[in-house]
């Protein structure tokens, strides 16, 4: 049931890639590469339980915070045009 | 062990059911905060469902706390990065006004 599974989060991750490439404004696209990071948690921790080895799941948390973090850096670059110190408004 | 196993793949089967509708909804809803509505049910509910089926497959306990903690993260940041993001969208198209 594994298997299913993972089919089920590779089909999704690919409707979301559709997403990425369609989306007529930027937020869109933030919005699907977000989505694919929490697809990608999902796909790594049901690829450690398929092929046995429980270590996968240090890279899934891992990644799961790598996600966040930039898909609030990359709104704070869109919106300030810069990383460092926020003008304040 | 034998419930427990079955209520296992219950939930991954709900888990990834709700991802695939949240996705499928992520390419057909007409505009861009239906779509944030959308992908947030593949960040809240598919992610939480899919790890809680995980981990009632396993009998080791270390794994079993690493799922905690990847549950944990999820529920605290999933949300938060869509509304930061719909929050931005929208003082954007407020701007653009």
């Amino acid at each position: 049931m594994f298997i299913a599974a993972t089919i089920a989060i590779l089909v999704v991750m690919l409707i979301i890639l559709l997403r990425a490439a369609l989306g007529p404004t930027v937020f869109d696209r933030i919005l699907a590469i977000n989505t694919f990071g929490t697809a990608t948690v999902l796909l790594i921790a049901l690829f450690g339980f398929l092929t046995g080895r429980p270590d996968f799941m240090d890279i899934a948390l891992l990644y799961a915070l790598i996600n966040f973090v930039s898909t609030i850096a990359i709104l704070k670059l869109f919106r300030y045009g810069k990383l460092g110190e926020t003008p304040s408004e | 062990m034998q419930i427990i196993s079955v209520l296992g793949w219950i939930l991954l089967i709900l888990g990834s059911f709700f991802c695939l509708v949240g996705s499928i909804g992520l390419i057909r809803l007409p505009d861009f905060y239906s779509r944030v509505h959308a992908a947030s049910i593949v960040d809240s509910l598919g992610a939480i469902l899919i790890l809680l089926g995980l981990m009632t497959q396993t009998q080791d306990p270390i794994v079993i706390i690493k799922l905690v903690f990847i549950l944990f993260f999820m529920m605290l940041t999933g949300p938060t990065a869509v509304h930061a993001l719909a929050r931005a969208a929208n003082l954007a198209d407020k701007e653009s006004k």
